[in-house]
């Protein structure tokens, strides 16, 4: 399956990601209301201290004369312990004050003009102020520039700037909880129904009837109509199986009925060697057009495995009943020495493999024999033990007696089909368990086969 | 006894009427599930053959609805050999199943199981002079006397007591006795009637050899 990144990840990060540029939007605007408002706190403060020292400004037998109230000054002392310089000139002469203060250019006569400059190293806020002054006949044009440095101001500013970054963090990261809260809520739903779908038994093909929302019900719908089609196309593989089986092995019956009447009645030996023949040919077509079905109903459940609690000694018992007539058919005794073992697995895979080991079992002991079961458990596996009283398993490597259609080389002439082991291998190991070949130790001994699993 | 097969295939269904026939068994045979709830309406059988694939509806759902008054037992006849398909046979009240195509002699053994687990009225005896053979129980009863037979004594036996003035050869005993997908020679079945023959010896019965013949059973009545 390709994973694109998660939605709720993403909504969260998106919302996120919002939130921080207007976390950083509106610390910059207040950063920048804060220097403009206190920009203008000392504008104000100058521009009247100019005024002020203009007020002083009068003309004395043609000389320009002014006094420098102390007002001026302790009006800016007020907002900041900035330091202070100013200058006044007259027609380009200093009268008073710094002669480096280079003024702004006045702007039109009572006009106040700011400028932000560098005065000895310090940065600088200059208000000037231009007045013309009677100085004899001709009208003189009179400066007066004050200045302030700008340390103060900045103080006040960056102290509301910082203020202002830590609101906006603080902000940043409630919108970014939040959003994670929003991105959780509005998945709700969707995860819901995940975990409704994912809880459920692999057969268990029922439409999805939860309440959705409306984003949701194309998907639910689509979903439901996807596992209706699944549950038909599953019923109808299986019923084609059961109705193949039908129609192959009824024939097969007939004949092998009527085969056996027929040995009944037959006369001499040859015919009966004949009619045994067809018996045993109709016996192993049977036999291998079972195991190849149950192989592909065993493939097919190994893909989505159940995993029931359930009790191997039960279970080894259930199947032992299934088999007592055939095996007493030739006096072999089916013995079941067993307690509880609790074991997760499919029911119907796991009886599926003892039968077939089972039936092997049956077949290859000699008559008025025993087979034994035994279950023997230690701290993480049962081992369910089946050993018979024949031939056993020979002298060649048992492993590729369970690979498809090999045969023992000492199965002589009994029908089979090479698929039993085949499939209870398969069966164990889809259960994270294995089978183990032996010969048995035991005097008289025969073939032991242990199925090993993990106890649940 | 009486069995009642219930069976669409009518080959299959005259084949196996005549084998259970030639054990002397009455067998009432229906093609569909219609057909045999008019036979359960119209007698009592002993044991029920169903086979689970029928033109008008699967067998399973007919004992299904049917198990709360059908006291007989059933053995279903299913095509499948898959595990899950016998297990519900059986969770629909089956007391056994058989795969097709099966062996008389599995089927008998079946038969004979779930009618000695039910324990009910069925009765499959037969007389043997003085004494009584029964197949279902396995036993061999002369007055006071019981003698327990294992499953191949009875079915031997059984080849006898069907026939009792007729001359079983070996190989007749053979195909019988054994299953056809080993080999056994003659000298397993001289074997097995010697066997026979000493068990039941205490209940003055006796198998009577007649050289390169075969064997006759002797029930010592007149």
């Amino acid at each position: 399956m390709i994973q694109s990144r998660s939605i709720g990840k993403r909504l969260t990060l998106l919302l996120a990601a919002v939130a921080a540029l207007l976390s950083v939007l509106s610390w910059a605007m207040v950063t920048a209301l804060a220097r403009e408002a206190s920009q203008r706190t000392q504008d104000n403060v100058l521009a009247a201290s100019a005024t002020t020292i203009a007020e002083t400004l009068r003309s004395e037998q043609g000389e320009v004369r002014l006094e420098l109230p102390y007002a001026a000054f302790a009006m800016l002392g007020a907002i900041s312990e900035d330091r202070v310089f100013y200058r006044v000139t007259a027609g380009g002469v200093t009268l008073t004050g710094y002669d480096e203060l280079t003024p702004p250019t006045p702007g039109s006569a009572g006009q106040v003009v700011f400028e932000t400059s560098v005065f000895r190293g310090a940065a600088i806020r200059m208000a000037s102020l231009g007045r013309a002054v009677l100085a004899g006949d001709e009208p003189v044009l009179v400066t007066v520039t004050v200045a302030q440095t700008r340390d103060g101001v900045s103080a006040v500013a960056d102290d509301l700037s910082s203020l202002a970054a830590m609101l906006s963090v603080a902000f940043f990261l409630l919108a970014a909880a939040l959003s994670a809260l929003v991105a959780y809520t509005s998945l709700k739903p969707l995860n819901e129904i995940a975990s409704a779908v994912s809880r459920r038994g692999p057969s268990d093909l029922r439409p999805v009837v939860r309440p959705a929302p409306t984003e949701l019900a194309p998907l639910l719908l689509a979903l439901n109509r996807l596992m209706d089609r699944l549950r038909q196309s599953i019923r109808r593989s299986e019923d084609f199986i059961a109705e193949a089986a039908h129609r192959i092995r009824t024939p097969l019956a007939t004949v092998r009925a009527q085969t056996e009447i027929a040995l009944r009645m037959a006369q001499t030996d040859t015919e009966r060697e004949h009619l045994r023949q067809i018996i045993r040919a109709v016996d192993e077509s049977s036999r291998s057009a079972g195991q190849l079905l149950d192989h592909a109903t065993v493939a097919y459940r190994i893909e989505d495995l159940a995993r029931d609690t359930l009790d191997l000694a039960t279970l080894a018992a259930r199947t032992v009943a299934a088999l007592e007539p055939t095996a007493s058919m030739r006096d072999i005794r089916l013995l079941l020495k067993a307690d509880t073992a609790w074991i997760a697995g499919d029911a119907v895979l796991l009886e599926n493999a003892l039968r077939n080991i089972l039936d092997n079992a049956i077949k290859y002991s000699p008559e008025d024999t025993s087979v034994t079961l035994q279950i023997t458990c230690d701290a993480t596996t049962a081992r369910l033990s089946v050993t018979d009283q024949g031939p056993g398993l020979g002298l060649a490597p048992f492993e590729p007696l369970t690979q498809r259609f090999q045969r023992g080389e000492n199965t002589a002439d009994i029908v089979g089909s090479g698929l039993g082991l085949t499939i209870a291998a398969e069966v164990l190991q889809a259960h994270g368990g294995r089978l183990e070949l032996s010969n048995a130790q035991l005097k008289g001994g025969g073939a032991c086969i242990t199925l090993v699993l993990p106890l649940a | 006894m009486r069995y009642l097969l219930v069976e669409d295939n009518l080959e299959l269904a005259e084949a196996v009427t005549k084998r259970l026939a030639l054990d002397g068994h009455a067998v009432d045979h229906a093609t569909n599930l219609a057909h045999a709830e008019d036979c359960l309406a119209a007698a009592s059988y002993d044991l029920i053959l169903l086979d689970v694939m029928l033109p008008d509806g699967d067998g399973r759902d007919f004992l299904a609805r049917s198990r709360a008054h059908l006291e007989t037992p059933v053995i279903m006849l299913t095509a499948r050999s898959q595990v899950s398909d016998r297990v519900s046979a059986l969770d629909q009240g089956a007391d056994d199943y058989i795969t097709k195509p099966f062996d008389f002699s599995e089927l008998e053994a079946r038969c004979r199981a779930v009618l000695r687990r039910r324990g009910g009225a069925a009765r499959n005896e037969i007389a043997l002079g003085p004494v009584t053979f029964d197949l279902l129980a396995g036993t061999l009863q002369r007055g006071d006397d019981t003698l327990e037979l294992r499953s191949r004594e009875i079915r031997l036996l059984e080849v006898f007591a069907r026939h009792p003035s007729q001359i079983m050869s070996k190989s007749h005993l053979m195909d019988r006795l054994f299953s056809y997908d080993t080999t056994v020679t003659e000298n397993a079945i001289e074997v097995y009637v010697g066997r026979l023959r000493r068990r039941i010896a205490p209940m003055g019965l006796r198998i009577e050899t007649l050289r390169g013949l075969g064997y006759r059973i002797e029930t010592g009545a007149p």
